[in-house]
């Protein structure tokens, strides 16, 4: 147990994986979602920090595969599966996707937050994934923490303060 | 659509220019307001992969307090007014002659939150018409947000409309300070047009595209 403890920090549209006693972080979440995939037996765990629902509304040549749900649980997946988690075994953690801002409703990326949520739920039902828990929606941003150890969810909020999911 | 990273230095230089009249118009609304000398910064303009905004504002999840206008119109995008969130506190007594301003948490002072709201309308607004002026172009400005929290969360909301497009933000930051009711206050003007809105900004200003 000499081993100090660190975080790993996931950026926005990022995906990376952790290990215990490491723990796994990312910060100020929106309308963005993060979703975290754990092996508690194995003690590994992986974070995609998601900003759209799907890669068809890519308009970029070379899209970015981490930034779209469709794509980054694939991605996550697989990064899990490389570093000893087994597929079978992943359970599934959510938190963000807020409203942020009360007249997004007049832009074509209406309420963007729950139309993340829903297409990570998605997704993770083809894989035969319900999330064990969540901390969505609402109109306040958000900071998590994922303890591959414990298979807890810290979550921040600047008005509500912690609370662990 | 330019991508934002592919803009030459004059592209640039006309941006920090429109950057520059509209923070300028806002700095001198602003000292009508509170009756007091205002500071300007000359306007940077940063080219930033989505990661690195976050970073550069203090960190994702650091409190601050902003209101925001989304821009409807020829050149999409938004305006930010952000200020920390002491600082958002100074100004509000200020504003509000109050020797007692809390902001912290959302609704516990609904006058304090009101005159933030209310003077991050009038900077932003004289910001847009500026801009609306200098261009030529329709801009129209959305009602204002107010929001006190985390950086990240606020301004993502900015990354989610043109991530579509890109993984780069052209971001014209202009600061402005003024010496407030218990300490300087130093606030910062973001103007991030649409990368979809930089050919109809260029032509109005009389760039070509691919100058």
């Amino acid at each position: 147990m000499s081993k100090l403890q660190s975080i790993v920090k996931v950026g926005i549209a990022d995906v990376k994986t952790v290990k215990a006693p490491d723990k796994i972080r990312t910060s100020g979440l929106g309308s963005c979602v993060g979703v975290i995939l754990y092996d508690l037996d194995k003690q590994v765990a992986g974070l995609a920090h998601i900003m759209l629902p799907n890669s068809r509304l890519a308009k970029q040549a070379n899209k970015n595969v981490y930034k779209y749900a469709d794509t980054a649980i694939d991605i996550l997946i697989e990064m899990l599966h490389s570093v000893g988690a087994r597929k079978y075994a992943l359970k599934a953690k959510l938190a963000g996707g807020a409203q942020m801002f009360e007249f997004e409703s007049a832009h074509d990326l209406i309420r963007i937050g729950p139309k993340n949520v829903q297409a990570v739920r998605e997704k993770l039902h083809d894989y035969h994934i319900t999330p064990e828990a969540m901390d969505v929606g609402g109109n306040c941003g958000r900071t998590i923490e994922f303890d591959p150890a414990a298979g807890t969810l810290k979550v921040r909020t600047i008005h509500k303060g912690e609370s662990i999911i | 659509m330019i991508e934002p990273n592919r803009l030459s230095d004059i592209q640039l230089d006309v941006l920090r220019e429109a950057g520059n009249i509209g923070a300028g118009n806002a700095a001198t609304s602003m000292s009508k307001l509170m009756d007091h000398k205002v500071d300007m910064q000359v306007p940077s303009v940063h080219i930033v992969p989505f990661d690195e905004v976050l970073e550069w504002i203090g960190g994702p999840d650091v409190p601050v307090a902003s209101i925001m206008i989304h821009i409807f119109g020829d050149a999409p995008g938004n305006v930010y007014f952000f200020l920390k969130v002491n600082e958002a506190e100074s100004l509000a007594k200020s504003v509000t002659k109050q020797p007692h301003v809390q902001l912290d948490n959302r609704g516990t002072d609904h006058f304090a939150a009101s005159a933030i709201k209310e003077t991050g309308n009038i900077l932003t607004s004289s910001y847009l018409s500026a801009l609306s002026d200098f261009t030529g172009l329709h801009m129209q400005p959305s009602v204002p947000a107010m929001h006190i929290d985390m950086a990240g969360a606020i301004l993502s909301h900015a990354l989610i409309e043109v991530s579509q497009m890109t993984d780069y933000v052209l971001i014209i930051d202009t600061e402005i300070s003024y010496s407030g009711f218990d300490q300087r206050i130093q606030g910062n003007f973001l103007f991030l047009p649409d990368p979809k809105s930089f050919s109809e900004l260029f032509k109005s200003l009389g760039i070509e595209e691919n100058e």
